[in-house]
């Protein structure tokens, strides 16, 4: 009876893998189609370099610790973050929710939020190389901010991006179920993008803020989405203690709301015409 | 007196283009209230990252507080142009190329070009539009500068300028989706450039300073028109903006006219 319960699971997780396997090879296919669209979006992404070339022609950045060359570290590192971190659920389920194509998706024994998740996560694969490639070409007209993270720090750094991208994919989804109550919910994420870009370190690391708003950004879950993975793959010191359980709270707080708040959701569904 | 006809045509015809695209966003109730949020708190994200920069020195590329002030003002303004026009407009060509809608657009005895760039018009360009003007106001009272009429239409005249070169790029990007169909992430990299548009150009590193002024002209956009209202712009800089922004218009015109002779519609 073990035995077969044993081999029952283990089919049961062998077909989970199959199901993920095979919705990474299609979305990855599908991204590939489009890698001239994902090479604009990759260039789309240059706030922080933005950010970076204001920065450094300002006295303001030995005030809170930094010299030129770990401050171009530090936004580099943002820039390399903001690309792996790129989330679109809200827009897609918007025109998935207004065409109703959720209906197929509905009948598939996978839970939707993995289709979502592994197009993510597939386009990242895809946007590598030329993420490679716009650091190079960096590099090579800016020599002197050239840097290599160890394989320690480096292996950490993808895996808080990872996080990162984890923490920000369920932000869009919780409130991307709200596209179920309105029809237009696209509008929000331009809300969403407020907090993201002021609070999250992208327009000048955290240390520069007042120590206030520093305290309270650090509550809210955007410096775990870009300071913290760009600190690490910068391999820089903190100048200030970072509560990590304040990222682990806020992991299973959204996982949990964002489990009910599908369910909530989707019994608004009505599929087109309705 | 023809021509005449033809203006009070096309004035009639926007008349009911914007009236009717009104109506149908006043159906979204919600996002008024979304869009005035997000402006609110743009603003107040704008100005504290500007005052960090204030923190240290006390000027910015040269720009003092004031004056850059006038500087978020206009980009404020051009972001409402934004929000209203291009945004709405330019978006849907590339949806009309993809679903072949674009053929309906051309048989219509209008101006395609006209059509397609003022169909729409969203008023949740509003906010931002209020929020603009009252910065420039503040920039100018608080920081003690006198303006006379003369330069009130010149920085007018500048900023007019600044948008005809701004709606020829995003609709040169957008007719190239005849070619390339998907083109919509163009528009973004469009946008994320035109963000440097936020503070004064001396405030950036003196190799990229050419690239924002001629490439791709973010300086006409914001800092030309700031200068301009506070009577500081070079003359010469000021005649470039004039060209640059008559050279991109007709450009966009021809070019549109010539991309449409590579359209074939959908599924052909």
């Amino acid at each position: 009876m073990f035995k077969k319960l044993f081999t029952k699971k283990r089919s049961r997780i062998f077909n989970l893998y199959r199901v993920f396997r095979a919705l990474f090879i299609s979305q990855y296919a599908l991204m590939v189609e489009y890698r001239a669209e994902i090479a604009l979006w990759a260039i789309s992404g240059t706030l922080p370099l933005i950010m970076l070339s204001l920065w450094s022609n300002s006295q303001a950045i030995y005030s809170f610790g930094y010299n030129p060359i770990n401050l171009a570290h530090y936004f580099i590192s943002a820039f390399v973050v903001r690309q792996f971190t790129a989330v679109w659920v809200m827009v897609s389920l918007e025109e998935d929710n207004l065409e109703g194509k959720i209906s197929p998706y509905l009948l598939q024994p996978v839970p939707p939020i993995f289709r979502y998740l592994f197009s993510h996560i597939s386009e990242q694969f895809s946007r590598l190389p030329l993420v490679l490639l716009m650091i190079f070409l960096l590099f090579l007209f800016k020599p002197n901010y050239f840097w290599l993270p160890n394989i320690g720090s480096l292996i950490i750094s993808i895996g808080t991006i990872f996080i990162a991208f984890l923490l920000r994919f369920l932000i869009h989804w919780i409130f991307a179920m709200i596209c179920f109550f309105t029809d237009k919910a696209s509008s929000l994420e331009r809300l969403l993008l407020i907090p993201y870009l002021f609070l999250s370190g992208m327009i000048a690391p955290l240390e520069a803020y007042p120590e206030q708003i520093k305290q309270f950004a650090l509550l809210t879950p955007f410096p775990y989405i870009l300071y913290l993975p760009s600190k690490m793959l910068s391999s820089q010191s903190f100048n200030q203690t970072i509560n990590i359980e304040v990222l682990f709270i806020w992991i299973v707080v959204l996982s949990i709301v964002s489990v009910f708040t599908w369910r909530i959701g989707v019994k608004h569904y009505s599929a087109m015409g309705a | 007196m023809l021509r005449i006809n033809i203006i009070l045509k096309y004035l009639r015809i926007l008349f009911q283009f914007w009236s009717t695209s009104l109506s149908i966003e006043l159906e979204y109730k919600l996002n008024l209230f979304v869009e005035i949020l997000s402006t609110i708190g743009n603003l107040a994200g704008s100005l504290f990252v500007l005052s960090m920069f204030y923190t240290a020195d006390n000027t910015l590329g040269g720009w003092p507080w004031h004056s850059s002030l006038i500087i978020l003002g206009f980009y404020t303004l051009i972001e409402s142009f934004t929000i209203s026009f291009l945004q709405p407009n330019l978006s849907r060509i590339v949806k009309q190329v993809q679903n072949g809608t674009l053929d309906f657009v051309l048989l219509k005895p209008v101006n395609s070009q006209l059509w397609l760039s003022f169909r729409t018009f969203s008023p949740y360009g509003l906010p931002s539009l209020i929020v603009g003007i009252i910065l420039i106001y503040i920039g100018l009272v608080k920081g003690n500068y006198y303006v006379n009429e003369l330069s009130l239409i010149i920085s007018f005249v500048m900023f007019i300028c600044g948008l005809i070169i701004l709606y020829s790029l995003w609709f040169l990007i957008a007719s190239t989706s005849i070619w390339f169909v998907k083109i919509w992430n163009a528009n973004e990299v469009l946008r994320s450039v035109l963000i440097s548009g936020r503070y004064p150009i001396s405030a950036y590193p003196l190799a990229l300073r050419p690239i924002l002024t001629f490439l791709l002209p973010v300086a006409f956009l914001t800092t030309v028109p700031a200068q301009a209202l506070l009577g500081i712009a070079p003359f010469s800089l000021m005649m470039v903006g004039v060209t640059i922004a008559i050279v991109f218009f007709v450009f966009s015109i021809n070019f549109w006219k010539y991309a449409l002779k590579f359209y074939t519609s959908a599924s052909s």
